[in-house]
């Protein structure tokens, strides 16, 4: 048990929460980060499902690593991803109808997430399955964080709610006090993410390149 | 023995065999859960029909019950204001119906009694900016004023075309008259523009191609029910 968790495994599970962060370290998966932030639900439940989707890709990859014909590997975790996804989005349907109608094609569009091909290409082709789930679950949330910090600017900034409860009182309103339209806009998502990183670089040093 | 997995034979064994598994897997999953997922559907076009009669269900159960409570029939109508079926309405694919000759068409109609009045709810299928735009329009007795409305959309622009969603874009509705001159009347124009407030609603500032889009949706799919509105 003290093996699983070992030093080593831990800092594969927590550094992407911090200095190795998928989107604003590694810049994966921004796309997705613009489409679902408008509001936080959806940017929950798709940082949840990212993160389901990469860990057990994660280890099914893991496990075939040995077997897989080098020629078509890229095929092989694609098949993978794309059949987790379809598996996901059918539960979300059955079981979450609303958000699924929230999210819509974005769901479908974690086939295309940047950080799945480039976790499993990475790290799961080249480690145990254990390793390989603690790095997805360690992405998954990584990437989890940083949606529900853009989420929570955008949809507190823009829609005047959080979680679709409103929390800027009406007699703010009546003060002449307005939603900005702009945050619910895709291009607010960059350039918040573009704050986050500014600021992760600044408190650590050792992201900034040398030149 | 040490399989040479960069040979062809492997390769293409390989993906063949991986193909029918996973594909045995998602058809499985599918077909599991595709009762579930009809169910969904069903509820949800039941809510839809139970905002435009401003009623809003707490839960699945209460919009069920509270559909059945409400609405009396589904029928089906022809384009000439026959009815031809007094249920299944609920039923019809408003899509595939427009893409049908007029004649041809089957249109729904919602016959709904809330609190001892009778309403009609109609229901719409255009297209907006980038994607489909669907509703439905509860009518009062007479047939003319607008009880309620509701819309949706498919992918619209967050804070712009996709307020066409929001209660107060479909609060203006309530009130107005549908019919003008033996045409529809009903109209969405551009805001601030309102030059007759009997049967005009303000657009949506930065959503104009969805305005016009709820707006050429209102004039063709109630237009279909010209027989049936104008018949007293």
């Amino acid at each position: 048990m003290s093996q699983l968790f070992s030093r080593k495994n831990k800092n594969i599970l927590t550094a992407p929460l911090t200095l190795d962060n998928p989107v604003t370290v590694q810049v994966l998966g921004i796309c997705s980060a613009l489409a679902v932030t408008a509001k936080l639900e959806p940017a929950v439940v798709m940082g949840l499902s990212v993160t389901v989707i990469v860990a057990f890709a994660n280890v099914i990859i893991s496990l075939l690593r040995k077997t897989i014909p080098n020629r078509i590997r890229i095929i092989v975790q694609l098949v993978v991803v794309a059949a987790l996804v379809t598996i996901v989005s059918e539960i979300l349907k059955a079981f979450a109808y609303d958000v699924s109608v929230q999210l819509s094609v974005y769901v479908g569009l974690i086939i295309t997430n940047c950080i799945l091909m480039g976790r499993l290409e990475a790290f799961a082709m080249a480690n145990g399955p254990w390793e390989s789930f603690l790095d997805g679950v360690g992405n998954g949330l990584g990437y989890a964080k940083i949606l529900l910090i853009v989420g929570f600017f955008r949809e507190l900034l823009g829609s005047g709610t959080l979680f679709g409860f409103r929390v800027i009182p009406e007699s703010v309103y009546e003060l002449g006090y307005i939603n900005n339209g702009l945050m619910v806009m895709p291009p607010m998502a960059l350039i918040l993410c573009a704050c986050i990183i500014w600021y992760e670089r600044n408190k650590h040093k050792e992201l900034q390149e040398e030149d | 023995m040490k399989i040479d997995t960069n040979s062809n034979s492997y390769t293409i064994i390989y993906a063949s065999v991986m193909v029918i598994i996973v594909a045995f897997i998602l058809a499985f999953t599918s077909a599991t859960l595709k009762d579930r997922q009809e169910k969904n559907e069903q509820l949800d076009k039941m809510k839809q029909i139970l905002t435009a009669l401003n009623i809003q269900a707490e839960n699945d159960e209460e919009a069920g019950a509270l559909f059945h409570e409400k609405v009396k029939q589904d029928q089906i109508m022809n384009s000439t204001g026959n009815v031809i079926a007094d249920e299944g309405g609920f039923d019809v694919d408003v899509k595939k119906e427009l893409a049908k000759s007029l004649e041809e068409r089957e249109l729904p109609l919602y016959v709904c009694d809330i609190d001892g009045q009778t309403k009609y709810v109609l229901p719409l299928y255009g297209a907006g900016l980038w994607g489909a735009l669907w509703g439905y329009v509860a009518l009062d007795e007479d047939k003319d004023t607008v009880y309620g409305v509701y819309f949706s959309h498919e992918s619209e622009t967050p804070g712009l075309g996709a307020e066409i969603a929001d209660p107060h874009f479909q609060e203006q509705f309530i009130g107005k008259l549908l019919m003008k001159e033996n045409e529809i009347g009903l109209s969405v124009v551009k805001a601030g523009r309102v030059s007759d407030t009997t049967y005009q609603v303000d657009g949506i500032t930065g959503g104009t191609i969805t305005s016009n889009g709820v707006d050429a949706m209102l004039k063709k799919c109630l237009g279909q029910y010209h027989d049936f509105l104008t018949a007293k």
